[in-house]
This record gives C-alpha cells, sequence and structure tokens, in this order.
C-alpha cells in the first residue's frame, strides 16, 4: 500500500514510506521517535531558542478569527513567539502567486523552500495550516532545505516534519509556552 | 460565520501582506452592504480576482471580473469550475472554489448544494457552477442536462469561446458549423448545439445567450440567475468569451469579436419562466437587484 496513491508520484520522498507514522494520541515525534508530549516541548522549545532565524509561520486556522478558539490561539501563538524570540511570517492562503512571491515577508505552501531560503531559516513551526497542505510543504522543506521544521497540529500530526505534536489547542499551546520559559532560563537566554 | 474567515486576527495584523488587509477592509462583502454589489465598484475596491495566469487581453478575464463582482453574497458563495482555461484563473480567487473532474462540475455542485442546505439550513448559500463550452456543452452535457432535469438549485454559467482552447484547439458542441482550428482541420461537420435553448427546453427558469461585451448587462444577468437559482430552480447563462488566439487575434481585438457577435450567433436570448419573472419583481421591490 505505502507505494500507491497520491504522494507516490510526489518527487519529494515521504516518511510514511520509510515506516514513519504520527505519533499515538498523547504521544508526539521526534525524528523517527515516539516521545512523551513533555518530551519533545522542551526538545522544540530548545531548538527554537538556539537556531539561526528561528520563525513561526501561521496558518489560515489562526490567522483568521472566525472563531473564539483561533483567536484565543492567536494570543497565544503572539506569546509564543516572543517567548522564542522567533520572527512570524504568515502563510496566509494558499493561493499561487503570480508574478512573484515576496519571500521577505510570506510564505506559499506551494514553494516554502523559497521563504526559508531567502530568510535563511534554520527552525520553524508551522501552526494553523490545514494538514493537506503542510503535508505537502514539510516534505519540500526537508527535501530542500536544512531547516528544523515542527508541526504543532490539532488533529494527528505530520509524520514529515521532525518534531510534531498532536491535539495541540489552547490549553496545550499554553503548556507548550510555560515549558519553553523554563528552557529559556534553563539555556539563560 | 464565512465572513469571519476573512477577518485577521488583531494580533497578526502587523505581519499581514497590504494584499490581504485589503481583501478584509476593501473587498465588496455584501455582508453590512445595503446596495447590491456591482461592476460600478471594480474600480476602488479591492478585487476577488487580482491576478490570474491567462493570456493577455482574453475576454474570460474580464468575464470572470463581471461575475465575481455580482455574486450577491460572495462570502457565502461556493463556486464549482471544471477544467480549462477558467481552471487556470480559480486558484487566484479568494473565494470557496471546487475543482472537479472535467465534465463532472454540475453533478459535484449537486451535491454541494444539498450538503449546503442540510447543514447550513439557515444560511443561504449560492453554488454557482462555471466552466467552458467543452466541459458544459461537449463532454459534461449529460451532467448540465440532468442537473436541470432534476430542478437543483444551482446556476450554471458557460464561457463559450466556442473550442476546446486549453488543449490546442478541438472543436467542441459549441463550435459553429464550418469553423476550422488547429486540431479540426476539416471543419465543423454539425451545426453549434443552442444550449441557452437547450437550457429552457429541460427545466431552467432563467436563460441567457449573451456576449461579456457589455458589463452591466453580465453583471445584472449573473445577480439574476443566482437569486432565481437560490429560491425557484436551475438558472444558466451562456456568455460568450472567445479564445483571442485560436481564431487569431490580437490581445487588443476580444471586445471588438464580442461586439461583433453582439448581433450574430450571440444575438441576445433572454428567457425567464413565469414563477421566476414573479420573483424577480419581488426582488427588484425589495432592492435586491
Amino acid at each position: 500500500m505505502a507505494n500507491q496513491g497520491p504522494a507516490y508520484y510526489s518527487p519529494y520522498p515521504a516518511a510514511v514510506y520509510e515506516g514513519v507514522i504520527t505519533p499515538p494520541e498523547g504521544k508526539a515525534l521526534l525524528l523517527e521517535t515516539v516521545v512523551d508530549e513533555e518530551v519533545a516541548m522542551r526538545e522544540i522549545a530548545k531548538v527554537m531558542l538556539t537556531k539561526e532565524n528561528a520563525t513561526i509561520f501561521p496558518g489560515p486556522q489562526v490567522l483568521y478569527g472566525y472563531n473564539e478558539e483561533a483567536k484565543k490561539k492567536a494570543t497565544l501563538i503572539k506569546e509564543m513567539a516572543e517567548v522564542l524570540n522567533a520572527k512570524m511570517i504568515p502563510m496566509y492562503d494558499y493561493r499561487p502567486k503570480y508574478p512573484k512571491i515576496d519571500a521577505e515577508v510570506e510564505i506559499n505552501p506551494n514553494h516554502p523552500n523559497l521563504t526559508i531560503w531567502h530568510n535563511n531559516i534554520k527552525a520553524a513551526i508551522f501552526i494553523g495550516v490545514h494538514c493537506h497542505y503542510a503535508n505537502v510543504a514539510l516534505k519540500m522543506v526537508r527535501c530542500e532545505t536544512d531547516c528544523y521544521t515542527v508541526a504543532i497540529c490539532g488533529l494527528s500530526g505530520h509524520e514529515d516534519a521532525m518534531a510534531t505534536l498532536r491535539d495541540q489547542h489552547s490549553s496545550e499551546l499554553e503548556k507548550f509556552i510555560k515549558i519553553a520559559r523554563e528552557v529559556k532560563s534553563e539555556l539563560k537566554l | 460565520m464565512a465572513i469571519d474567515i476573512y477577518k485577521i486576527n488583531p494580533e497578526f495584523r502587523d505581519i499581514m501582506p497590504k494584499e490581504i488587509i485589503d481583501l478584509e477592509e476593501n473587498a465588496t462583502w455584501a455582508q453590512n452592504q445595503e446596495k447590491p454589489r456591482g461592476i460600478k465598484e471594480l474600480p476602488e475596491t479591492k478585487e476577488i480576482l487580482e491576478e490570474h495566469s491567462l493570456c493577455a487581453g482574453c475576454p474570460e478575464a474580464a468575464a470572470l471580473r463581471y461575475v465575481l463582482s455580482a455574486l450577491p453574497k460572495p462570502e457565502e458563495t461556493i463556486i464549482v469550475n471544471s477544467t480549462g482555461c477558467t481552471s487556470l484563473m480559480f486558484p487566484h480567487i479568494a473565494l470557496h472554489t471546487v475543482h472537479s473532474l472535467f465534465g463532472n462540475q454540475n453533478a459535484v455542485a449537486t451535491g454541494i448544494r444539498r450538503v449546503l442546505d442540510w447543514r447550513f439550513p439557515d444560511t443561504e448559500k449560492d453554488v454557482v457552477v462555471l466552466a467552458g463550452d467543452g466541459a458544459t456543452v461537449d463532454i459534461g452535457l449529460d451532467y448540465t442536462l440532468q442537473s436541470f432535469f432534476r430542478q437543483e438549485n444551482i446556476t450554471t454559467i458557460c464561457f463559450d469561446n466556442e473550442v476546446y482552447a486549453n488543449t490546442g484547439g478541438q472543436e467542441s458542441g459549441a463550435t459553429p458549423k464550418g469553423q476550422v482550428f488547429k486540431m479540426a482541420p476539416t471543419g465543423k461537420k454539425f451545426e453549434k448545439v443552442k444550449m441557452w435553448e437547450l437550457a429552457v427546453t429541460s427545466g431552467c427558469h432563467y436563460s441567457m445567450n449573451m456576449t461579456a461585451s457589455a458589463p452591466k448587462s453580465v453583471a445584472k444577468a449573473v445577480r439574476e440567475a443566482i437569486l432565481v437559482a437560490r429560491e425557484i430552480g436551475p438558472t444558466f447563462l451562456n456568455i460568450y468569451t472567445p479564445c483571442i488566439l485560436e481564431i487569431g487575434l490580437s490581445a487588443n481585438e476580444g471586445l471588438g469579436e464580442m461586439k461583433d457577435q453582439d448581433k450574430d450567433r450571440f444575438a441576445s436570448f433572454k428567457h425567464v419562466s413565469p414563477e421566476a419573472e414573479e420573483f424577480l419583481k419581488k426582488c427588484k421591490a425589495e432592492g435586491k437587484l
């Protein structure tokens, strides 16, 4: 089954073909290893605090205030960016960009590598990006760049990211921010 | 909730590009608008389609702008399209669009319409099919007509360029008799299918044949067709948008070609069923038109 379906036609290798699948409920994935959520959160915070030009890519599900949860998440993501000293570049929709993308200020899932190359981003968090586009973008980023990708997902996570947290809602984001603060003080940043 | 998906969370306003802020602030959404949307707003508002990858001077791009400017409730509209030149524009529209398999557009729209009625019984939602003549009158003729027979509440708009332009110039059902194209070198052997008449026979409550030469007329027809489809039953618009490349015209000659055809194959045809006429009178009295 692994060699069937649309992903098989992608020029980019898919982690699932290597047997890497999304983590079970309550767990997280670090590269190929299933770990406790807290362990992954600590690692993600450490990576984001120490790699060059760490950036958060908020997607449409958090950029637009279409319900209370989205509004709450927006506030938390802003706080998260401050704690992690991270830049933010929006992935505001999925329309292809013509005539040319402004890689300085935006990211498009059809060619996410351009923004990452241009800004020399070494670690990135994808959050609020619809899963089908996150799956495309994460494969491209992994193959075309040396960026450490983190997928913070409200559903079951993304095996193509270097680190993925699943079932992340506002309460989990609050937990992540708390852990990030702790890591930041441990690293004396 | 639909309009809320265009409202940017205040925390992210500082990182959003100007075009997206413009879309929220300056696009004409139906919500909080007293007068119906229309083409008169095009020069001063943010367009729902701003960039596209069609050929320079393509009349289809202009026609789509008129269509989008006239949607009664863009934030509550879902556009279903099919393979063809139009599908090059749809990924750029800031609305919900669904691309369907070639010719299947009216079947897909039927499913969407029914689910919307079930999922949002208290919200007025519009389903608009927008496809070329190949998808509507040729490969997808069966699906188009069956949706009319079933009296589905959808608006079908055919951008009729009388050829399969996107694939190099094959004849379609809408190609006029005798027309020669690159991939139809001996000329079309049959008459052009008068889809607007077939639509009437098949049960459409509103059917028009026209060109895109007069923006106001296109906008008016779109608005009327969508309102009728919402309340009464299927509606159909056949709009001539010539492929200037396939018929050997340059980028500035599309409008002239459409004006010429206003008096020929695309001479104005309009059918409105008695109940639709009654309904449109009511809409006019209520200021919806």
